[in-house]
């Protein structure tokens, strides 16, 4: 349960609450390799450790990226670190998206704020084998334009002619001339094989269950349906018991579930 | 002597000195060696010297919310069953630092600990508690991540356990398979028997280390009535069992009963005090936290007990996941009873009834779990 | 128009609908397009029209004071915009601006509701269409009213 050391390279200030971390090896032999949808526990020493997704390209394990709000004491503290500090990572844990079971399918990708951080990975995986798969439709809705998260990026992925990608924003700004709606809208405009296609949600516990429900009734199976849960983690890996919800521990059973595992438990209150 | 060195166990009979005499071998082999003395009003578990130090001629009156330390009438040494205490305050104390983050000029680095406490030797384990550890086995050492603190803990333990000869009226271990009668996961078992003038314990080794442990101590081959005395030793606390769980089909008869009317009934009266699952040999749920010095430059990071009932222990950015009572005792119980069997193969409960004797309200898991999830057997006995 | 016809047949708004329904329809309807940044059409205004969009983007604003436009929602290529002129006054209660060129079906209102009277029938059916999009559009708006990637403090 001791953490391996890595020295921060870069503290990129994403929007107003957002950041990415990327670290680097401190050890010679420190190449991190992960699979999407994974997560580390983060060690900002005498202030506490958190767990975070990572929001790297699982093609590239010698810079270690994870992205998250500042909202809470270590995360803040993690903002305030600089270049060259040293940050303590445990991981990678937990079960991540099915990229595998992807392969010669539709992808369906719908992020909601935050939630496009752990499903980068996913979409870099698909680009980098872009071959392999069907059609890519990228879904992502935000509060404002502001918080666009990855915002170059997810322009230049927008831009690309092999892949179709859906912003909207729940409120617009003065400027903003593209969609404003509630993300489950983009669903009917997204061209893919309602029957075969794999779906993958991630972005906050409602925004996932109604997103989910709207797939549903739209044709898509629920044993189609992956989404990422969230619970309180203090170890990680299965022992401490936090991060519980029914007899699933989201740490190690999750973060990721397929929908039909988990349907009942999220329509359930205080589970 | 015993020169047993078959696979049948063969019984010994010893007299009471040669349970000091087992305390001495066990401490000069560099045991620490624990047991039940009187303390704080009860039974708890401390370092053990002397056999003196045995609550001889106590026993205890367990009810709901309810636990006095109440004279015998013999002066039997084991006569009562267990207090707040249980191994997982050892095995898994309730605060432990796992490794130490020194500020250095680059950054820090990290000191994990290494001094390892000496092996601890438990006299007087009953059959719950052995089931209970067995169960924390699966847990902490069962997964993909083992706790290594806890394995070391738990392999260098030896322990003697003591076989109960009455049942206190919160007592179902019975219900849960896990006792009275002790059968395995111990090295050497003792049962004691007292009538009149006559005091002696029988003891048969439970592994090797317990036959070693055995064949260095004063024995002499049980006879068939010393044998027979210790059976009935067995039976009566069989007998007393006070209270009763049907664990038939359970786990699949809870998984339904997350809206059941009953947890509004609990939660009315649950003050989420905690107090059950600090004194339950099973609950394993812990926080870890960073602990610094005044001056920043020494970090340890620590584990401590946590408990679901707490109001910030499914606290994610923006709230808890269970604010109300009525949802943490649901998650307790459910978790209990239920999930566990899913999550780790058996019942997270043993039957030892400690959560119903500390509960301040006197909430009682056997007639909550009765209540929500229906059975077949009838209404519990009182026994004084 | 003939030519219009099979574009509103396919409409899966209008699917069900009987032949002859379809031709009242058919007898209300023309093609308009915007150019973008047109308004389609403005608070206040009589709501003489509903329209099936074909291709391009609509946003719905609401002008406020000191805040100038703001877009609270957008439609693109299928979907029906407008159920004012359902409801008596019959005013929208909305500014709807193009936000690229677009082209669209209009189906004239005051056609549309004198046949719905006349036929109550195709009244029905069209109110049971227009029921379900105003029922995805309250749960829409209750959703992005939740704010759900608000940070709580």
């Amino acid at each position: 349960m001791v953490p391996d050391l890595f020295k921060i390279q870069q503290v990129r200030r994403e929007t107003d609450d957002t950041f990415t971390l990327e670290l680097g090896a401190t050890a010679r032999e420190q190449s991190f390799r992960f699979a999407a949808g994974q997560f580390n526990m983060l060690y900002v020493r005498g202030v506490g450790e958190v767990p975070i997704s990572i929001s790297g390209d699982p093609g590239r394990p010698d810079t270690l990226v994870h992205t998250t709000r500042a909202v809470g004491a270590v995360t803040r503290a993690m903002r305030a670190l600089k270049k060259g500090d040293i940050i303590g990572v445990r991981g990678p844990y937990g079960v991540g998206w099915p990229v595998e079971q992807a392969i010669g399918r539709d992808v369906l990708v719908v992020a909601g704020g935050i939630g496009l951080a752990p499903l980068r990975p996913t979409i870099y995986r698909l680009l980098a084998e872009r071959d392999r798969f069907g059609k890519v439709v990228i879904l992502y809705g935000t509060r404002t334009p502001a918080d666009i998260l990855f915002r170059k990026e997810v322009e230049a992925w927008r831009a690309r002619l092999d892949i179709e990608v859906y912003v909207t924003v729940d409120r617009a700004t003065e400027g903003w001339h593209g969609n404003v709606g509630v993300v489950t809208k983009l669903i009917q405009k997204a061209p893919f094989d309602r029957t075969r296609a794999l779906a993958m949600i991630c972005g906050p516990e409602v925004m996932m269950r109604f997103t989910a429900m709207e797939l549903d009734k739209r044709g898509v199976e629920s044993e189609n349906i992956y989404l990422s849960m969230e619970r309180n983690m203090k170890c990680g890996i299965g022992l401490c018991g936090h991060c519980q919800c029914a007899s699933t521990f989201i740490c190690k059973d999750g973060p990721v579930f397929r929908y039909d595992a988990i349907r009942g438990l999220l329509s359930q209150r205080e589970i | 002597m015993s020169d047993h060195t078959s696979t049948s166990r063969q019984r010994v009979t010893l007299a009471p000195p040669v349970l000091q005499q087992m305390i001495d071998v066990l401490r000069a082999d560099g045991y620490r060696v624990i047991g039940p003395v009187v303390g704080n009003g009860a039974i708890v578990y401390d370092d053990l010297a002397s056999t003196d130090q045995l609550p001889a001629g106590q026993t205890e009156r367990q009810q709901p919310g309810l636990y006095r330390l109440m004279p015998r009438e013999d002066q039997a040494w084991f006569g009562f069953t267990v207090g707040a205490h249980s191994l997982k305050r050892f095995l898994y104390p309730p605060v432990t630092r796992l490794w130490r983050a020194e500020k250095t000029n680059a950054g820090f680095t990290l000191v994990p600990e290494v001094e390892m406490p000496s092996p601890m030797a438990f006299i007087g384990v009953r059959a719950c508690e052995i089931a209970a550890a067995r169960i924390l086995d699966t847990v902490l050492m069962g997964g993909a991540h083992v706790d290594p603190l806890y394995k070391q803990l738990r392999e260098r333990s030896l322990v003697v356990a003591v076989n109960c000869g009455m049942a206190a009226s919160t007592c179902f271990c019975a219900s849960m398979g896990t006792g009275p009668k002790v059968e395995s996961g111990f090295d050497v078992a003792l049962t004691e028997v007292v009538r009149g003038d006559v005091h002696y314990f029988v003891a048969e080794a439970g592994s090797e280390r317990g036959r070693t442990l055995l064949a260095r101590l004063t024995t002499t081959p049980a006879t068939p009535e010393q044998l027979a005395c210790a059976n009935e030793v067995v039976e009566q606390a069989a007998r007393e069992m006070g209270r009763t769980v049907n664990i038939d089909g359970l786990s699949a008869r809870m998984a339904v009963c997350v809206d059941h009317p009953r947890w509004e009934a609990v939660a009315r009266r649950c003050l989420t005090c905690a107090n059950c699952t600090l004194v339950c040999p099973t609950c394993f749920c812990a926080t870890i936290e960073d602990e610094t010095d005044l001056t920043g430059a020494h970090a340890s990071r620590v584990r401590k007990w946590d408990s679901c009932f707490t109001l910030d222990f499914s606290y994610i950015h923006g709230g808890s996941v269970r604010p109300s009572p009525y949802a943490r005792y649901r998650q307790w119980l459910m978790h209990k009873f239920g999930t566990w069997k899913e999550q780790f193969g058996t019942y997270g409960c043993v039957g030892c009834g400690r959560c119903i004797t500390w509960c301040p309200v006197g909430i009682d898991v056997t007639e909550e779990v009765r209540a929500v999830a229906g059975s077949a057997v009838e209404t519990p006995v009182e026994t004084v | 128009m003939q030519t219009l016809e099979p574009i509103l047949a396919e409409h899966p708004f209008l699917k069900g609908l009987k032949q002859e329904h379809l031709e009242l329809l058919v007898g209300c309807a023309s093609n308009v397009r915007f150019d973008a940044g047109a308004f389609v059409f403005k608070q206040g205004e009589e709501a003489n029209h509903f329209y099936i969009l074909r291709d391009g983007k609509v946003a719905v604003e609401l002008f406020a004071p000191q805040r100038g436009a703001v877009a609270i929602d957008t439609y693109g290529e299928g979907e029906v915009l407008g159920w004012s002129w359902l409801i008596p006054p019959y005013h929208w209660r909305f500014d709807a601006r193009a936000t690229e060129p677009t082209r669209a079906i209009a189906l004239d209102a005051r056609c549309m509701r004198t046949k719905c009277e006349n036929d109550h029938e195709l009244g029905y059916e069209l109110m049971k269409r227009f029921a379900r999009i105003i029922e995805q559009r309250l749960d829409a708006t209750r959703w992005q009213l939740l704010d759900v990637y608000g940070v709580r403090a």
